[in-house]
């Protein structure tokens, strides 16, 4: 038993990562991880929706009738996300300003919604809320990456401390503009998910088809 | 147990229970955390009035320093002072047709489509009571979306002390540079008006030195965001100008005149100081 929870927790940082191999919640990971403190934020929100959404879509999985099980999800998610925006709003103001409509848009996240139905309508309430916990890390994980190479790169700081001295500010370090637009997050996130292949093979998907050999016999000229 | 959820009158009833209870949550988090939302928006409001006066001190309570600073309310197209309710919102009033006038297009330098007929002003005070900077609050449209920020002048209507966006989505590293200190500390000491009480004041592409012409009203464009400093350009253009604060601030230097004239002895030393700014910086 003790083995399972270890695994539902810890399984989808690595083994089962929503980003990196289910490619979910791509939207918000391109979005808010320009620099470290949205980035963080956004992690803990998504990770107490997807835990709590697990919660209590699988207390009351046995009363859901199935025709109108994703709507239900779906109301419990939106609740979630109101209540954690409107935490922000008044104890992390700055934070929440500019993470502006990507709160709201956990709602979308298919992370969120893909746990609660794949996980949290066959299973009890305890393993459904570690599974969502173990999820959002997954996510956070992959974020806390993005953020901290994007901020360091594109602006030289970590949560706004200055680490490496712009040239504006008459330092050495030029910043890569790039870094700070979505496109970045595109790239990084795709090596990201080429290293983690490179460790675990496993996750390599078969070709969806195999290359003809070439049917020319001249040379190319 | 997946018959007796099918039913019509249970999937009813789930859908109303799972409602009422959400609703419930819901409105009881949005209420009951209404009141510290209100006085954090209120806190960012005063911080960023503060920063573009350049008057914010980090670690020192927000509403402490704001203390000094009056909130009052202009008419527009007089420029007289008005009375309104303490909860007037000129962001809210600019989009409500009973309180704004739409701009036609020559008019609307600042692409803000309608404007409120009443504008906040924010006036601080020094230690002796004495009228310190003019706050105005300014948006317009730049590259990708509309900058909010605030003016802040010296007594004299004319001066720049400061300028500082506190809403925009430009681009980062481009347009996103009018948060730059280095850039903001360039509007410090620029002229508004010419001899004439004409709009002078300007962004330009290139370097501002000593050697332009009119360098005191003249300030350097952010490099590769062309458009994000015409942006910049308008919106001050349109906000200082007639159909801005224009005749406020008028009445403003008029004002500022007489009490010059009056006490010359007394505030020579200050004339000196503010005109003699340009010049410094060039």
């Amino acid at each position: 038993m003790a083995e399972k929870t270890k695994d539902i927790l810890l399984g989808p940082i690595f083994d089962n990562n929503p980003i990196a191999l289910q490619i979910l919640g791509i939207c918000s990971a391109l979005a808010v991880t320009s620099n470290l403190s949205t980035t963080v934020t956004m992690c803990i929100a998504l990770t107490a929706v997807t835990a709590f959404s697990n919660l209590f879509v699988s207390a009351i999985r046995n009363s859901i009738p199935s025709s109108i099980r994703i709507i239900v999800q779906m109301t419990i998610i939106a609740s979630l996300v109101i209540v954690v925006d409107q935490f922000l709003k008044a104890y992390a103001y700055s934070i929440s300003k500019q993470l502006s409509v990507f709160v709201g848009l956990i709602i979308t996240n298919c992370i969120v919604m893909g746990r609660a139905e794949a996980f949290a309508m066959k299973n009890p309430p305890i393993p459904s809320f570690l599974d969502g916990i173990g999820n959002g890390l997954g996510y956070s994980v992959i974020l806390l990456g993005l953020g901290f190479t994007r901020e360091l790169l594109g602006a030289g700081s970590l949560f706004g401390h200055q680490i490496l001295p712009k040239v504006s500010d008459g330092g050495w370090y030029l910043t890569n503009g790039m870094m700070l637009l979505p496109p970045s997050a595109f790239f990084l996130i795709g090596l990201f998910i080429w290293a983690i292949r490179a460790w675990k093979p496993a996750q390599v998907e078969a070709d969806d088809f195999k290359m003809k050999p070439n049917t020319r016999v001249s040379d190319a000229f | 147990m997946a018959g007796k959820n099918e039913s019509v009158s249970k999937t009813l009833l789930v859908a109303f229970l799972v409602c009422v209870v959400c609703g419930v949550v819901v409105a009881t988090a949005a209420v009951s955390l209404r009141p510290v939302q209100n006085e954090n928006k209120l806190i960012d409001k005063r911080m960023n009035i503060l920063q573009a006066a350049g008057m914010y001190q980090a670690g020192v309570d927000v509403n402490e320093q704001f203390a000094t600073i009056e909130r009052k309310f202009v008419d527009i197209d007089s420029g007289e002072y008005v009375e309104m309710p303490e909860s007037y919102d000129q962001r809210k009033a600019a989009k409500d047709p009973k309180q704004s006038e739409r701009l036609s297009g020559d008019e609307d330098k600042a692409s803000i489509k309608s404007q409120a007929k009443v504008a906040e002003v924010y006036l601080a005070q020094d230690e002796n009571g004495e009228l310190s900077r003019i706050i105005l609050p300014v948006h317009g449209y730049g590259l990708w979306s509309t900058l909010y920020g605030f003016l802040a002048l010296e007594p004299d209507a004319n001066t720049v002390a400061g300028l500082g966006f506190y809403e925009h989505a430009e681009t980062p590293g481009l347009g996103g540079e009018v948060d730059n200190p280095k850039w903001k500390a360039l509007w410090h000491g620029k002229k508004l008006f010419g001899e004439q009480g004409e709009v002078e004041i300007q962004v330009v592409k290139g370097t501002v030195d000593s050697s332009t012409p009119n360098a005191e009203h003249k300030v350097d464009g952010l490099a590769g965001a062309t458009l994000t400093s015409n942006g910049v350009n308008n919106l001050l253009r349109f906000w200082v100008g007639e159909n801005g604060f224009g005749p406020y601030l008028e009445r403003m230097q008029q004002a500022s005149n007489v009490t010059e004239e009056s006490s010359e002895a007394a505030s020579v030393s200050e004339t000196v100081e503010s005109s003699e700014q340009p010049e410094g910086d060039a």
